[in-house]
């Protein structure tokens, strides 16, 4: 077990690191907006699943994560992996919002010679932990960070998020087991429970309910949160662990295309990027709901 | 060779607590003597081979030194995705561990034969492929893998190989050992077949014929240079590995020679047909259906000679 002192030493440093707080909504809306524009430019896939976790993603960088945009490998950082590797836009969107790289590098998401792949890619961008965009990777790695946060004796803590769909892997079930097995109470399940994958729902396809139901049975504590809500999203997340020796699992109830009506809850905008007067209505909306 | 292995492990790890081993629910009395010595640094992670190799990707990536242990083809074709999206694309510190390379669990059948591991850890990319030719070298390659930072496939033996090096060579990832001088041509084995290698070198000496030995414990790097003084000093090449013919060692060596235009007097490779057998038995059986016993190679090798 961690020493108090050497936990509340951690906690400050993290409480320093958080001290710039933007509005959530604002970096919500920025995160959104900023999706839009990469896959327009792009003509890249996935807008949607962008949409649906945006809310989550502001809450993590703006008020949860203890990282540092300075120094973004600090050994006591927070690590956060985005499982659904190809919410990439959002994700990157959120690092450049937060500071980690210049806003400008966003336009180049997905074009010749960029960083920036539709799959999150860790090399060369700072504040990525993890590559990812296969599915059911996320979860087990997240799971070897605990572990080697608990051995150590260090106060680091592993997020990871992870999208319904990606619940049908197998390798995610392995990593569900035994993370309670060995106590890893220092990591936290998001679930971007957005009730539609890559053809069709997840009730159609393969159901995932009970799904709080499946995550208890395997050991872990559950909450269950309106992802859109950013109170409720923020209550979910800063008391974490819910039990002590026990891993945490947010199910997130979001929706797909959140926050811009034509692409709520439809299945085509996993697929198709928004053409000039697409975009153009949707920034609309999103700068009427300020 | 998994004793080797794991004592050299052992005493590695007395000096190193970033040395970590992982189980994927095998290894009885081999892992034992690890886990007692160094509880905290061993992990069982249960029958979850994609777990397992996310998680030694996770440990890694927080500084350990993880190596994952299972047999046959088990660490490798199973969490193959794992290996190469987390382990490789990260350029992790994960040592891939596997006993029973080849046909060791001869009569087990054919889902615990590891003949086609070389082949599929070759694509690899930052994978470093060590297949020591007997204990003596298993326990160099150990130290080796331990002081590379970056991914590494050990490909073991199971027990009871024969010690081969009389004393301890120098040995370096990526550099052959020449066991035995000679012109006119080169035997060249990975793995376990080193033995098979030096068997044929003394039946071809009973007739006359002078073989180099070169014991090719890395296949990834390959050596090119021994490679290519091999196909200048010597007549001919014959590479020999308990593997089928596609994409192992002989491959390893042919794309050495192509690559640099070299003509080689002749070449040989001597490996498993790219086929199921529909019977099981022995690996001394299973080796002799291959064709891959000293008396068989040394007499295509006379005969073509």
């Amino acid at each position: 077990m961690i020493a108090g002192k050497k936990q509340a030493q951690i906690r400050q440093m993290g409480e320093e690191v958080n001290q710039n707080k933007p509005s959530i909504h604002d970096l919500a809306r920025a995160i959104r907006a900023h999706s839009l524009r990469m896959v327009h430019l792009a003509k890249a896939s996935h807008i949607g699943t962008c949409l649906s976790m945006a809310d989550v993603l502001a809450v993590l960088y703006g008020r949860v994560l203890r990282v540092d945009s300075t120094q973004p490998c600090w050994p006591q950082r927070d690590r956060f992996i985005l499982s659904k590797g190809h919410g990439a836009a959002a994700m990157y969107a959120t690092l450049a919002e937060r500071g980690f790289f210049p806003l400008e590098w966003l336009k180049t998401y997905c074009q010749d010679g960029s960083k920036l792949a539709g799959h999150i890619v860790h090399h060369a961008v700072p504040g990525i932990e993890v590559s990812t965009g296969s599915l059911g990777h996320g979860l087990p790695i997240a799971s070897g960070m605990a572990l080697a946060g608990k051995r150590d004796g260090s106060g680091y803590r592993v997020f990871v998020m992870v999208s319904d769909g990606e619940l049908d892997e197998g390798s995610n079930w392995e990593a569900i087991l035994f993370a309670p097995h060995h106590q890893l109470d220092n990591l936290t399940a998001i679930v971007d429970y957005n009730k539609i994958q890559s053809l069709g729902g997840v009730k159609e396809v393969l159901d995932l309910e009970p799904l709080a139901e499946k995550w208890k049975a395997f050991g872990w504590a559950v909450r269950e949160v309106n992802g859109h809500e950013v109170k409720e999203i923020e209550d979910a997340l800063m008391c974490v662990p819910y039990e002590v020796g026990k891993p945490s699992a947010i199910i997130a109830h979001t929706i797909k295309g959140k926050g811009v009506s034509f692409m709520e809850n439809q299945l085509a905008w996993h697929y198709k990027s928004p053409n000039g007067e697409e975009l153009k209505k949707a920034l609309e909306e999103l700068e009427a709901d300020r | 060779m998994r004793t080797a292995f794991i004592e050299a492990l052992c005493n590695l790890a007395k000096h190193d607590r970033k040395i970590w081993l992982l189980t994927g629910d095998l290894g009885y009395s081999v892992v034992e003597q690890f886990a007692r010595q160094f509880p905290d640094c061993f992990l069982n992670v249960g029958v979850a081979e994609q777990n397992m190799m996310g998680i030694a990707t996770g440990l890694a990536m927080s500084g350990k030194i993880v190596f994952t242990y299972s047999i046959a083809n088990f660490p490798v074709m199973r969490c193959l995705e794992q290996i190469r999206n987390d382990v490789c694309y990260h350029n992790a510190n994960v040592k891939i561990v596997t006993v029973g390379g080849g046909m060791a669990y001869g009569s087990a059948g054919y889902s615990h034969h590891a003949v086609e591991d070389l082949a599929i850890m070759r694509a690899m990319p930052n994978m470093v492929l060590v297949a020591p030719g007997d204990p003596v070298e298993t326990r160099s390659a150990t130290r080796a893998i331990v002081g590379r930072q970056g991914p590494c496939y050990l490909r073991l033996g199971k027990s009871g190989e024969p010690v081969v090096h009389k004393t301890t060579p120098q040995f370096a990832i990526g550099n052959a050992i020449t066991v035995r001088e000679g012109t006119d041509l080169t035997l060249m084995s990975t793995g376990d077949m080193l033995k098979v290698a030096v068997d044929v070198a003394d039946l071809l000496a009973a007739e006359g014929i002078g073989a180099r030995v070169l014991s090719m414990h890395t296949v990834k790097p390959i050596d090119a240079e021994a490679t290519v003084r091999a196909a200048q000093e010597t007549g001919g090449i014959a590479t020999i590995e308990e593997h089928q013919l596609v994409g192992g060692l002989g491959s390893a060596v042919a794309d050495v020679l192509q690559d640099s235009n070299l003509k080689v007097a002749r070449f040989w490779r001597f490996g498993i047909a790219n086929t199921l057998s529909g019977t099981v038995g022995s690996q001394n059986h299973l080796r002799q259906q291959a064709g891959l016993t000293p008396q068989e190679i040394t007499r295509k090798l006379v005969l073509s000679l």
